[in-house]
Formats: structure tokens, sequence, C-alpha cells
């Protein structure tokens, strides 16, 4: 055999693997979502005989109509948290552009030392009971919409991506700009913002998947009803489901009971209501996702 | 003489410093909501850590609360619970880690091989679906997969002919659970990062090694892993920095209060959140937490310093 032949035996059988590896893994990662709104439009009667299936046996839309049929709380928890996404998003990819903008420019001599003043926060910090206490007692944060914007507004790591996504705009521009007589934050709003289109799809995206995504501020902080947000509502009424589940079937006789109420279509009737605006979105700003990762990734 | 010049020097310096914060004026307003930010949500909780040696009072506040000194710290320690809450979060973490890196840096060479671009821009945006969801939503799904009436791996195990198995009776299950799914939500991310570092090896680096006869096999672990390795470091030490801090997301949506699992997945988040919400035990809560981030603190500088010592180019800072 030539060293051909071996090095062309070679990359068939790593194929052949890679193809099988990448194909299992990439099942695994869309079939429970399919799973998941499947089960949404199954009947309940079926999927007590069934089981959860990929296949529809009984189409049934019972169990939106019954999440819908209260919509008062899905409607508050939509409100805040399309609300605090919005706001939330803007302002974090603002101060992020902003500090980073800042603490890349090389002629400003306090640079080093707000990178440390910043970056030390992530080697060490109060820990949670410090923070609870001064966000409820100090702050206000008990049932304040603040609770469930400022948590999230600033990260470290978000601002570090802004730096050295920023670093790779040539300085020229604000040099020259300086010599115009332009001054800094007209610069970087004028200059520099427009540049960074792919930074600010990035962190936007980021943010806007924090916010939407967000259960532990609510957790924390929030304990009415017309003030939680979506991911809470949903972990919420999952729990209590089951928790009515536990105690009809406590309760014996229990299969006529649980036929009526859908409990378990309901679940993922609910889980697609609050993570379907996600996943549409998802192809639409995938790209930006990978590419952002990328701008990350080039300083590590 | 002399004493003029020393004053008229400190007298320089002092205006200095004006003249050159007035110049910086726009940069520091633009850097204003971060360092407020930071200043009130990372530093002054940081003050914060004196709970640790207080018996907190909520109308005394954090600062008006008696002094106890080290109790709070000796019962923390005398209650077997620590080291074991400390080993889990460990030992999960240094899972996550290891398993993270195996699969990302595997997916990211195969996925780079692959001829076929459709099938490895599909995959790509396959892989990143799970890292969209929540932890609830992840609880969500671990349901409709592991149910024991209905799930559907126990309907494909009951249809097998095999017998059902009831994940809520067997916790020695938990901990491959627990990693798995962490895997399956955050392997997409890392993924994409190995990725854009492959894509930064020259590619003359394989062609000679080609011409030279070098195998797929062997040009992957000659060329592409030496090459990942600041990337797998960098990674590394991130998580290191956190590896005393468990994802509470995690462990809170899939294992929560349930007594039964918490023998194999209590970390120490779930510990301290626990003593927060029953409100008894603040000044231990605070405690613990103080303990886990001078552990993560101790780590990360330990190993920064070693790494820095050894190759100064790997290191963090």
């Amino acid at each position: 055999m030539t060293p051909r032949k071996i090095i062309q035996k070679d990359k068939m059988i790593f194929n052949a693997f890679g193809y099988l590896l990448v194909t299992l893994f990439g099942l695994a990662c869309v079939l429970p979502f399919l799973l998941v709104l499947v089960t949404s439009f199954t009947s309940e009667a079926s999927l007590m005989r069934n089981g959860y299936t990929f296949f529809i046996k009984e189409f049934s839309t019972q169990a939106y109509s019954l999440a819908f049929g209260n919509p008062q709380r899905i409607f508050w928890s939509y409100r805040n948290t399309i609300a605090v996404t919005v706001i939330g998003t803007a302002c974090a990819v603002l101060i992020a552009t902003m500090t980073g903008y800042v603490l890349q420019r090389r002629d400003f001599p306090q640079r080093n030392g707000f990178s440390l003043f910043f970056f030390f926060t992530t080697l060490f910090n109060g820990g949670l009971v410090p923070t609870y206490i001064l966000c409820v007692r100090y702050l206000g944060f008990k049932n304040n919409y603040a609770a469930l914007l400022l948590p999230l507004m600033f990260s470290v790591w978000n601002m570090i991506i802004a730096k050295s996504f920023i670093t790779s705009v040539p300085y020229e521009i604000t040099e020259s700009a300086k010599v115009d007589g332009a001054n800094d934050i007209l610069i970087f709003f004028r200059l520099i913002l427009p540049l960074c289109k792919p930074l600010v799809a990035t962190l936007g995206l980021f943010s806007a998947l924090a916010y939407w995504n967000d259960w532990y501020s609510t957790l924390l902080y929030i304990t009415k009803e017309e003030k939680m947000s979506l991911q809470y509502f949903l972990q919420e009424m999952i729990n209590s489901i089951q928790a009515l589940k536990n105690l009809v079937s406590l309760g014996g006789s229990a299969s006529t009971i649980r036929i009526s109420l859908p409990t378990e279509t309901l679940k993922m009737a609910m889980t697609v209501i609050t993570t379907g605006p996600i996943i549409l979105l998802y192809p639409f700003v995938q790209r930006y996702f990978v590419k952002g990762l990328t701008i990350g990734a080039v300083k590590g | 003489m002399q004493n003029a010049t020393e004053r008229k020097r400190e007298h320089f310096d002092y205006r200095r410093f004006f003249r050159t914060t007035w110049n910086n004026r726009f940069l520091l307003i633009m850097l204003l909501p971060a360092i407020i930010y930071v200043i009130v949500f990372a530093y002054l909780p940081m003050t914060g850590i004196v709970l640790a040696f207080k018996n907190f009072n909520y109308v005394k506040g954090i600062f008006g609360s008696d002094w106890v000194g080290l109790k709070n710290f000796r019962f923390l320690f005398m209650s077997n619970k620590l080291w074991f809450l400390v080993r889990n979060t460990l030992l999960y973490n240094l899972a996550f880690i290891s398993v993270g890196v195996i699969l990302e840096v595997g997916f990211a060479i195969i996925i780079n091989e692959l001829g076929n671009r459709v099938f490895k821009r599909a995959f790509q945006s396959f892989m990143f679906l799970p890292y969209f969801i929540s932890w609830v939503v992840v609880a969500a799904i671990v349901q409709a997969l592991f149910s024991y009436e209905y799930g559907m791996i126990n309907g494909v195990i009951s249809a097998l002919g095999g017998t059902r198995i009831n994940l809520y009776d067997s916790p020695g299950l938990w901990p491959y659970l627990i990693v798995m799914f962490r895997a399956w939500k955050t392997a997409g991310y890392g993924t994409v990062v190995y990725l854009a570092a492959i894509t930064g090896i020259d590619p003359e680096l394989h062609e000679a090694a080609q011409i030279d006869g070098a195998s797929l096999l062997q040009r992957i672990r000659r060329i592409t892993l030496p090459c990942l390795v600041p990337t797998m470091i960098i990674l590394f030490l991130l998580a290191l920095g956190q590896v005393f801090r468990g994802d509470f997301g995690l462990f809170y949506q899939l294992v929560g209060n349930n007594a039964a699992l918490l023998e194999k997945a209590d970390i120490l988040d779930l510990f301290i959140y626990r003593a927060l919400a029953s409100t008894s035990d603040m000044g231990m809560a605070s405690a613990a937490g103080l303990f886990q981030s001078v552990l993560c603190f101790i780590t990360i500088m330990t190993v920064n310093g070693i790494i820095k010592k050894l190759q100064p180019d790997y290191s963090l800072f």
C-alpha cells in the first residue's frame, strides 16, 4: 500500500466516525425540543396511554386553551420579561461598549488601573448573602422592577469582549477626530460605535438571552405575581402542577381526575409558550452569535 | 531652597492630577456608569463579608449587628456538612471542565475536518439550541424524557422489555445525568470557541505535514492539538476561578429541594441559598459564602502564579 492510500483510509475512517458522532449529538440537541413541541399538541388521554412520543396520535390544543384560559399571569410575565429584556439589553450593550472603548484608549493614562478595578470583581466577590441583604435592605429591591433589571446590566466578560473587539478598530480614527476637536463622547457615538455592528449584535444577543432566561432575580426578590418574569412563572407553574398531581395521586382513585386535568401536556404547552420566541428568533441571530463568540475567543 | 522645590513639586503633581482628570473628563464620564455599577454591586457587597463574623439582625443592618467573632465559622466547620459540600462542588466542576474540554475540542476538530459545508453549518446551529434555553426548560425536558410513568426513555425501555427506571429513587444516577445535561447545554458554545482557534492555525503547517506523509491523526496530534493548548489553558483558568462555585441554576432546577437527591447532588451554592431562604442562619450562610470566595481566590491566584512561572504567555494576568 502506498502512503497516499494509507492517508485516504485514515481520512475515511475518521470521516465515518466524525459524521456518526456529530449526527448523534446534533439529534440529541434537537429531538428534546421536538418532543416538547409534539407533546404540547397531543391529547392528555393519548399521552397517558402512550407516554411521551415523537408522534402525535391524537391532535389536541386542549393544553393551550387551558393555558390561555386564564391569560392574566401569562400576560403579566410576558410584559415584564419583554420590557426588561428590551431596556436591559439596550443599557447593557451601551455600558459594555462604552467601558470597553475607554479602557482600550492608549491615551487614557488610568486604563490599567481601571481594568484591574473591574477585573478584580471576577476573582473575588462578597457572595450571595451580603449582596442579597444590600439589595433588599438598602436598595429596596423587594418587589421592585429594578431587581429584574439591574443585576444583569453589566458584566465584566462583556466588557472584555467589547474591549478586545474595539482594539481592532484603527486608533487613527480617534486620533484624527481629536485633532479636529471632537470630544470623546461624540467620537464614540458617531465614529466608533457604527463600526462595531457585529460587537453590538453579539453583546445584544448575550444580554437579551440572559434577561429572557432570567428566573433567579425573581426567585430572590419578587413575590408579587404581577411582577414575576416569564421563566419564573414557568417554573412555578411546573412545580404547582407537579404538586397538584402528587396530591391527586395521594387521594387514591385518581385516573379520572388526572385525565380531566391535562397536567403533562399543560407543562409542555407552557414550555413552548415561554420558550417559543427565543427559538423563533434563533435562526436569525445564530449567525451573529457564532461570529460574536469568535470575537470573544480572539483574546480568550 | 530645597524645601521650596519640594513644595513646588507637590503643588505641581496636585495640579497635574486635576489637569489630566479634566482633560479626560469625557472618558471618565463614559466610564462612570460601569464604575458606579461595580462599586454598588461588587465592592459594597464585599464589605458585607463582615457579616460572616456577626450575628445578623435585619433591623440593625449589616454594620449595626453584633460581632460574634469566629462563631459562625465554628458552626460551619463543626457541621460535617461543609466538607461534603466543598467536595461535591469541586468534583462536579472538575467533571464539567474535563467532560467539556473533551467534547468541545473533539467536536471542533471533527467539524473542522468534515468536508460537507451544509452539514457543518446545520450541526453548528443544532448544537447551539440548548444554549438558548433556561434551566427551567431543561428541567421540563428532563421530566419529558425520564418521568417514571410517561417519560420517553422509560417508554422505550419498557417497550424493549426492560424495567422502568425511577430516577427519583436512584440518586446514584444523578451525577451522570447532571454532567450529561451540563455538557449538552454548553458544548455548542465551547466548540465554537475552539473552532475559532483552529481556524487561526496556519494552513501551511498542515500542508507541509501532508507533503511529508503525515496521516490525519498524526496531524491532529502534532499540529492541531498543540495549537489549541493556549485556548484550553485560558478557558481552564477561567473555569478554575469559579471552581468552588457551583452552577446554581442547574442544581436548583434539576435537583432543588429533593432530599433524596441532595445526598448526591448538594453543593455549596444550594446550601447557602437554603440558609438565606429560611433566614435562619444568615451568619453561617455568609461564612460559607466567604469561605467559598476565599477558596476560589486562592485557587486562581495559585494556579495562575504557577502557570506564569512555567509559561508566562499562557497566564491570565
